[in-house]
């Protein structure tokens, strides 16, 4: 059993460089868009963090949780790009 | 976790860290975008199978998250695409614009918020 749990680790520490990389973006990010993406790819890794947390206690509560995550994914992605086409409309 | 289990999660996890590589690495939104939502789909739905192949009741939901992601991140992506082209984001590596005329573009990107 010892083994699945460093697989586990494992598997935490590859997304966690994952979030790193994409927190980095969305601090340093030029413009607007690539803070949108960042978010967009930081939802898709929390979705990674959800399911490892649902296989690694096996409690299938968890994945509510990614179903919540995707579904407010669409909704803030859409928000976002009509809130940069209307700035857009205003300069 | 069974065998198959724990190599679908390891590949989905590469997928998404090769995703965030690619956000960090490449050189316009929308070639980050490009990488954010097609790699990073890819990794989702592969940790989700993971779920399907271990031994966890709840394969409905997990199903129906991979569905719901599969639908709506192309629409997402097509909006912020669009968005992001309007806006006057820089294209880098492109010699012409294959689209220039058809949507009112800015020609700058909007300026920052500190």
């Amino acid at each position: 059993m010892t083994d699945l749990h460093v697989i586990g680790d494992i598997l935490a520490g590859i997304l966690s460089i994952a979030l790193g990389l994409a927190a980095w973006r969305m601090v340093r990010g030029p413009s607007f868009a690539d803070r949108f993406i960042a978010l967009d790819m930081l939802t898709a890794i929390a979705v990674g963090f959800a399911t490892l947390a649902t296989v690694e206690t096996g409690r299938s509560a968890f994945l509510d949780v990614a179903l919540g995550i995707t579904l407010i994914n669409f909704v803030a992605t859409a928000a976002f790009a009509v809130f940069l086409e209307r700035k857009r409309g205003q300069d | 976790m069974t065998f198959i289990a724990a190599i679908l999660l390891l590949l989905g996890a590469c997928f998404l860290l090769v995703a965030a590589i690619g956000i960090v690495r490449l050189r316009d939104p929308l070639q980050r975008m490009h990488s954010a939502t097609k790699a990073g789909t890819l990794g989702s739905s592969l940790m989700l199978c993971g779920v399907l192949c271990s031994k966890v009741d709840g394969s409905m939901t997990s199903v129906l998250v991979m569905l719901f992601m599969l639908l709506t991140l192309p629409f997402g992506a097509q909006l912020l695409g669009r968005a992001a082209y309007v806006s006057g984001t820089a294209i880098e590596g492109l010699d012409d614009d294959a689209i220039a005329g058809e949507l009112d573009r800015a020609h700058a990107a909007p300026e920052e918020t500190p």
